[in-house]
């Protein structure tokens, strides 16, 4: 239905008023006889009477006449607040509200019969059983000397309009952008070149205030949705017959307009949540310890590109226990996925469609459709939520929403051959590997490649495989893609990389990881556009957009990502999780090891009780026989084994001599193993580490056949070596050789 | 008087199908793409049209017909429909067609299930038959990677 551009100001107006008003009387309430709150309230009511004159309301005019008259009299007689009265102004204000909507949907009044309240505003207050005259308004005085202090520095807009200006200032972002590629293109021509150059840097700047400008004016603070909930919060509780202390930090935190208008309804449920579920009625609360009033508390606040909202009670908090047996119960889980849960996962089964642990459903919640609904609504704009609780002390909700959705920067990629966008709000660093390094550094973990980013595991994540970037070339040529870098034929398997890994850290809502792409490129600006209905549902990709040059490139999500590839299995996870914790499972028998280094930085452990001696031979002690290096130890030809000829290619008899060793002072170190009977053998390492005892935790296998398994030791992947085989290899030219003197 | 309709006639395979005219918001050379992993060939790619992004359809594909050729390149025709802007390839371009409707029938039985829904019907000319293409279903379809 059309409404006449007057009626639609009257009513955006008159709902602020109103909103405001809920928050005074809330306050009224509970400081009962603060004579400015009094004063806001009637001038917001007189304000109301007066536009509602103007357009011949009369109805309104009454219910907000009669709401003065009793705010009059009572400044008049000095006459504390009390309860009836407030709710008797609470009343005109849900009459005023009922004659807005009905002009919203009707253009006419609401026809509702108000007697009652009239009746009722004009028998208050009563004191000492005298009943107060019904008075004549219109002589009435405005009681406060000046009008509401509407200031003119303001101005209404249309959301429209402002929606307008934001597409026109994205076009020009890529414009600008454009124009920057040119700019740094030029080589040709000096003079010409400097001109441009300071032309485009003017540019650059002034596109980029007047985004920051643009984007601005469709700021509002949160106090804009947050001023209702006093209202909301008092209603409920008295319902519930709980008492609550609504606090409220960071009102002025500002978001944008469709942001705002998005997380209105899903703050409303986590509100409504926490009343019923969470926090206790006053007995139980006392018998608690508690205070008997609840703590409810709405907080906001900017953290480095997002808003964070927090709804937290001291209430009961969220057994897991019993979500789990919920769970169980629907059938939504098994009994095994229950034990193997972990606490945080248990949470977030509340966050089910139709998962209620609730015994009884209000009119509030509790019939299990809300939280799923939160959720759902708080992703589509890209944020995220999370819950914390603590038995018997309390629960809180953490929103995290990002500060704007259309322009953003990002770091720009490229893998097999085409570019790709990666926001920088997820991005936590990037880490470079040459060859070596990367050989050395990637571990192999549950068949997944992991990294040690400063004691964290990182799992990596090849992008090219994730995006299965080798095997569209026949869409390539198909399509007429006229790409040069098909050469660049990326090998699927990792170890045969011969160039350097580049890896670019980021992070989505959970553990960070680690995405292997061919080359960083630079940062960029870039303005998110939607992708078509045809792809909208593919997880790895937010949008895409138009670079400088006028291709387009995809945008990745890297949540989508990280759902789509990494450890999904509750084993793999548990398993980094505890390698992360550096927990010794207490599942393996502790043994004694040694622990050192051998074959170019290798970490390696042997039994300790295979060690017979350790020791340090000078060099110029180690002597030949034939190919084999042996040394003489006590009336013994030991024979020495360099542990890098063995491990780095297993052929027995190929003698190579560690780098290191050659390197270090002519002091070489020295295992001596014994094997049956007397014979012993000298393994050549670079160090000695540590001996350790702890249980080994086999990780992984190793085809090497002289590497018994690898297992965490000290925090670090350690092989641990097959004495036998490794002699096997080592020795088997010479076996033969051992013979006592 | 019998009803006529405009349609923008195009060439694919050895098949000549038309759209209405007034989904067609124009027509153009084959343009570069970007490819879209996980997406199938279905999903020619990405163009970028005076900055808006536009997501190419293989029409080929999306009536199961054979892939063609590299030679001659595919033309791309932008098609509006209420929701999407999208551009379908297709193999070459005909002209703007009035055809009534005393000539039109619908599908021959011959079309196997999936095409079908996209063919609304066809139009017996003189010389060849004119496939009628349902442009809404065309563009209609989500992928799931």
């Amino acid at each position: 239905m059309e409404i006449d551009e007057d009626l639609k100001e009257f009513l955006v107006e008159g709902y602020e008023h109103l909103n405001q008003l809920e928050g005074d009387l809330v306050a009224l309430e509970q400081s009962t006889s603060d004579p400015e709150v009094i004063n806001r309230i009637y001038r917001h009511l007189h304000t109301i009477k007066g536009n509602s004159g103007f357009l011949g309301l009369e109805k309104l005019q009454e219910i907000t006449h009669g709401g003065e008259n009793l705010l009059s009299r009572l400044r008049e007689a000095s006459i504390p607040v009390t309860p009836g009265i407030t709710n008797a102004l609470l009343q005109v204000i849900d009459a005023i509200r009922d004659h807005f909507e009905s002009l919203e949907t009707t253009g006419e009044e609401s026809s509702r019969d108000r007697t009652a309240l009239f009746n009722q505003l004009n028998a208050l207050p009563v004191e000492n059983g005298e009943r107060i005259k019904d008075e004549e308004s219109e002589t009435q005085t405005p009681i406060s000397n000046s009008p509401s202090p509407i200031t003119n520095s303001a101005i209404r807009v249309d959301v429209n309009l402002l929606d307008k200006l934001m597409n026109l200032v994205g076009e020009l972002v890529l414009c600008r952008n454009q124009i920057l590629e040119f700019a740094n293109k030029q080589a040709v021509n000096a003079e010409h070149d400097d001109a441009f150059k300071s032309a485009s840097g003017r540019l650059n700047l002034v596109t980029s205030e007047l985004q920051e400008g643009v984007m601005k004016t469709r700021m509002q603070p949160i106090r804009t949705i947050w001023s209702k909930f006093p209202r909301v919060v008092r209603d409920i509780a008295v319902s519930l017959n709980k008492q609550v202390q609504l606090e409220m930090e960071g009102e002025e935190t500002e978001l944008d307009k469709t942001l705002i208008e998005a997380i209105a309804n899903p703050l409303t449920h986590l509100v409504r949540n926490c009343l019923d579920h969470g926090l206790e009625t006053p007995d139980v609360r006392t018998a608690a310890g508690k205070s008997e009033v609840g703590r409810l508390l709405l907080r906001a606040y900017h953290e480095s590109g997002h808003v964070n909202i927090e709804v937290s009670d001291d209430g009961k908090g969220i057994d897991p226990e019993n979500l789990k047996q919920k769970a169980l119960q629907q059938g939504i889980i098994t009994p095994t996925q229950a034990l193997q849960m972990t606490e945080q996962e248990a949470l977030h089964l509340i966050f089910l469609p139709s998962f209620s642990t609730s015994k009884t459903v209000t009119n509030i919640s509790g019939r299990g459709v809300g939280m799923d609904v939160v959720r759902a609504n708080i992703e589509r704009i890209s944020g995220t939520i999370d819950v914390e609780t603590w038995l018997g002390k309390g629960t809180t909700f953490k929103l995290k929403i990002p500060l704007t959705l259309a322009i953003i920067p990002t770091l720009i990629i490229t893998s097999g051959g085409d570019r790709y966008a990666i926001p920088q709000v997820n991005l936590l660093e990037l880490v470079r590997l040459d060859r070596e390094q990367a050989e050395q550094r990637i571990e192999w973990f549950h068949g997944t490649p992991v990294y040690r980013l400063r004691g964290n595991l990182l799992p990596l994540v090849y992008l090219n495989q994730v995006l299965q970037l080798e095997n569209n070339t026949e869409v390539q040529e198909y399509s007429g893609i006229g790409k040069t870098s098909n050469a660049h034929k990326q090998n699927l398997s990792p170890e045969q990389e011969d160039e350097t890994i580049n890896i670019v850290v980021v992070q989505a809502t959970e553990k960070p990881f680690g995405l292997v792409v061919d080359a960083i490129n630079d940062t960029q600006e870039i303005v998110v556009k939607p992708l078509g209905k045809p792809l909208k549902s593919l997880a790895c990709f937010a949008g895409a957009t138009i670079m400088g040059d006028g291709k387009v490139v995809l945008i990745l999500d890297v949540q989508g990502l990280a759902q789509k590839t990494l450890i999904t299995s509750p084993d793999k996870e548990k398993a980094l999780v505890n390698e992360d914790s550096q927990s010794v499972n207490s599942a393996a028998i502790p043994q004694q090891l040694l622990v050192f280094h051998a074959a170019n930085q290798r970490r390696l452990a042997i039994p300790l009780s295979k060690v017979s001696r350790l020791e340090e031979f000078s060099r110029d002690r180690i002597e030949y026989l034939g190919d084999q290096e042996v040394i003489q130890y006590r009336q013994h030809i030991m024979p020495l084994i360099h542990l890098s000829a063995v491990l780095s290619n297993g052929s027995p008899g190929f003698q190579v001599r560690d780098r290191q060793s050659e390197i270090s002072e002519d002091k070489q170190p020295v295992i001596v193993v014994s094997l049956e009977g007397d014979k012993q053998v000298g393994l050549v390492v670079d160090q000695v580490l540590d001996i350790v005892e702890q249980g080994i935790n086999i990780k992984g296998v190793s085809p090497q056949q002289a590497i018994l398994c690898s297992a965490v030791i000290q925090g670090k992947v350690t092989e641990i070596i097959d004495v036998h085989a490794l002699i096997e290899q080592g020795l088997s030219v010479v076996k033969p050789m051992l013979v006592e003197i | 008087m019998t009803n006529t309709t405009q349609l923008c006639t195009f060439f694919l395979d050895n098949l000549f199908l038309g759209i209405e005219v007034e989904n067609v918001q124009e027509i153009l050379r084959h343009q570069e793409m970007t490819r879209v992993p996980l997406a199938p060939p279905v999903v020619a790619g990405l163009i970028n049209l005076r900055g808006q992004i536009v997501t190419a359809i293989d029409l080929r594909r999306r009536l199961e017909l054979k892939p063609r050729d590299y030679d001659p390149l595919p033309i791309n025709i932008i098609v509006r429909t209420p929701e999407e802007t999208v551009s379908l390839l297709v193999d070459g371009i005909g002209d703007v067609l009035d055809v009534s409707d005393d000539i039109f029938e619908r599908s021959p039985d011959t079309f196997r299930g999936e095409v079908r829904e996209l063919i609304r019907g066809s139009y017996k000319l003189p010389n060849r038959l004119l496939l009628f293409l349902d442009v809404d279903k065309v563009v209609d379809f989500t992928v799931m990677d």
